[in-house]
């Protein structure tokens, strides 16, 4: 019988599921986290704010915890699996991931979008120098076609990424884009790259597309316990096990052990359940980044106005992650103009 | 025409030639000399064509020529600049500096000028710096802010190789800049770079947590602060009212650019240009002995 393909999984539920966890995290959760994530086989455990290294900020959310605290207090308390971290050039910088390795950070994620991958030149040099699993995160993916991400994951490659992600960001793709993303990536890159997949629930297609990456030749896969994560959540963890196991995958990670670190130890931290309801199906539908989810659903509420009527039109403006700035200043537009309507 | 002072660019790249086109007959500073590296470049051929002096021979070539400036305006890159900075300060010529080189004091018109006037080399910041920083030191007169922050969104196109390389730096710098120059306590900085057709124009958003919030003061000082930077970014403008929100006050403006030489949607590397033929400008008449009334130096 030929050997099990072996897929490796990214338990990012200390990192996309900072954004639901409105960066409240304390030491104590993530130390429990941790802890019983490391028994499970999982090979990489992200922990950092939702919006990488130095996201913490007005923009973005303050976080409760000093990042670094959190990632000390983890990397304790952590003896399998690696711990990463994930940085955007343009909030985080190489200053911050120093200091991370330092406190135990031995992976990283560098994210930009899907076409500004040379802004990461720097930040993917300096961890291979520092010998971190580096791996190239190319956010909003659905927003440009895959030729265009080929060229953006080859210049990835070229600055020393070890696997470069079709990262759908705003849960927008359908397994077709996905599949189509990824075989293209495959195709294009060296043998010894890897490509990744990181899929969010806003259309209901998480488990889907993260299981079509994977027929498509991804070896990386994102998933987070209970889902939780940046709007809808993300493809679950313990799904994920599950699912791939039974489709012939090798993750090393344990299906029960798994499903008791999500239902015991992480739903009971859940602050909301991670449903798809209007506005998170909406980021799906519009193609907008899923971390928009609260900030939007915060300025609706200050501005009296329709969360889903925000989240269209920044998709209808192709704003990009990051931007969560425009959040407040169109929800304000918006009430200008409804005040105006009224009249 | 009034005596005026006279001034070179180095750099004949995007930037330079940017600058050029804001020399053009203007009333204190005479263009004399542009300098380059490539003798191919289209930045020498136009300013050959505009009849002024012009050598590709970098800076050696400047030395030969160099009593023809009293104000260099530096646009090449922070390498070059620390190369040829010592040459400057030796030669007696005032510096001002484009790139992130920042050997000098940082410098924003109106909001520092006065501090710096007998400085022989100054430097621009960035230009999310040029941007929002006038905005911070707007609300930090009139009030304590103990946490300034600022996120610049600018178009991928107009963002050249030297931003992208050296992102890092940008922010540092920017952050640096908050504190130093707008008189936050702690400054961040973030850039994003946005891909959307047709570019998008720059947009920066100013976050300052203020402490005993007086809206009526800190609206008057922004929108004063606003006024005075449009005239020399004329495309500077504020995108809403300033929100208050909680314990902050947040501050939108977009910038358009002039559309000289650089298309409209680079309101990033036009404040930087517009910036620094107005700190010249200011140097300009400080050397006249002529009083262009401007603002003290922030004393905070």
């Amino acid at each position: 019988m030929a050997e099990k393909r072996k897929i490796r999984l990214v338990d990012s539920t200390m990192r996309d599921g900072s954004h639901p966890m409105a960066h409240q995290y304390t030491v104590e959760q993530v130390t429990q986290i941790a802890a019983a994530l490391d028994k499970t086989g999982v090979p990489i455990i992200e922990i950092s704010h939702g919006d990488g290294l130095g996201g913490s900020s007005f923009n973005y959310g303050f976080s409760k915890t000093p990042e670094e605290d959190l990632i000390a207090a983890a990397s304790k308390v952590m003896n399998n699996s690696k711990l990463a971290v994930l940085l955007l050039p343009g909030i985080g910088t190489q200053e911050i991931l120093e200091h991370v390795y330092d406190k135990g950070a031995r992976a990283v994620r560098i994210a930009t979008h899907c076409t500004e991958a040379d802004i990461a030149q720097q930040h993917i040099g300096l961890a291979r120098e520092l010998g971190m699993e580096t791996l190239g995160f190319l956010m909003m993916a659905h927003m440009v076609e895959p030729e265009k991400l080929v060229e953006q994951a080859k210049l990835m490659e070229s600055y020393g990424a070890e696997a470069v992600y079709v990262t759908d960001s705003a849960g927008a793709l359908r397994p077709d884009g996905m599949r189509r993303r990824v075989a293209a990536l495959r195709q294009a890159l060296d043998s010894k790259t890897k490509v990744g997949v990181h899929c969010h629930n806003n259309l209901g297609l998480g488990i889907g597309n993260s299981l079509a990456g994977v027929e498509e030749g991804a070896e990386y896969v994102d998933g987070c316990c209970c889902g939780l994560g940046a709007g809808a959540g993300n493809a679950q963890t313990e799904v994920l096990a599950a699912v791939l196991e039974l489709e012939g995958f090798d993750t090393g990670v344990d299906v029960y052990k798994i499903m008791d670190v999500a239902e015991d130890i992480v739903r009971p931290m859940m602050p909301r359940p991670q449903i798809i309801d209007r506005a998170s199906l909406v980021l799906g539908y519009a193609g907008v980044y899923s971390s928009f989810l609260l900030h939007t659903y915060r300025a609706a509420a200050k501005f009296n106005v329709e969360p889903r009527d925000i989240l269209m039109e920044l998709g209808k403006r192709k704003v990009v992650g990051g931007q969560e700035d425009s959040i407040i200043d169109l929800a304000y537009e918006l009430s200008v103009k409804q005040k105006a309507a009224a009249k | 025409m009034a005596e005026r002072i006279k001034c070179a660019i180095v750099g004949s790249g995007n930037i330079g030639t940017d600058l050029m086109m804001k020399l053009h007959d203007h009333p204190t500073l005479e263009l004399t000399m542009v300098v380059g590296i490539d003798p191919k470049s289209e930045g020498l051929a136009l300013a050959k064509q505009a009849g002024y002096f012009t050598t590709h021979e970098g800076i050696e070539g400047f030395n030969k020529h160099h009593e023809m400036a009293k104000i260099v305006f530096e646009a090449t890159s922070a390498k070059a600049h620390m190369y040829n900075a010592p040459i400057y300060k030796e030669l007696g010529k005032i510096a001002i500096d484009l790139t992130p080189a920042a050997i000098g004091p940082y410098v924003v018109p109106y909001v520092n000028i006065g501090d710096v006037l007998d400085e022989s080399n100054v430097n621009l910041i960035t230009c999310g710096g040029q941007a929002t920083i006038p905005i911070v030191a707007a609300v930090s007169k009139v009030a304590r802010v103990p946490y300034a922050e600022i996120v610049a969104t600018i178009a991928s196109k107009s963002a050249g190789p030297g931003t992208r390389q050296n992102i890092d730096e940008f922010t540092v710098t920017t952050a640096t800049g908050i504190v130093r120059i707008g008189g936050a306590e702690k400054g961040k900085a973030i850039i994003i770079l946005n891909p959307a057709e047709p570019p998008i124009m720059m947009r920066d958003t100013i976050y300052c947590q203020v402490e005993d919030m007086d809206r009526e003061a800190i609206l008057t000082s922004i929108k004063e602060t606003v006024k005075r930077i449009q005239k020399y970014v004329p495309g500077y403008h504020l995108k809403n009212d300033p929100i208050f929100y909680e314990d902050r006050v947040v501050t939108t403006v977009e910038v358009e650019g002039a559309g000289m030489f650089l298309p409209k949607y680079a309101g990033n590397l036009d404040i930087m240009t517009a910036a620094a033929v107005e700190v010249a400008d200011q140097f300009a008449h400080h050397l006249l002995g002529i009083d262009k009334k401007t603002a003290p130096g922030v004393t905070r």
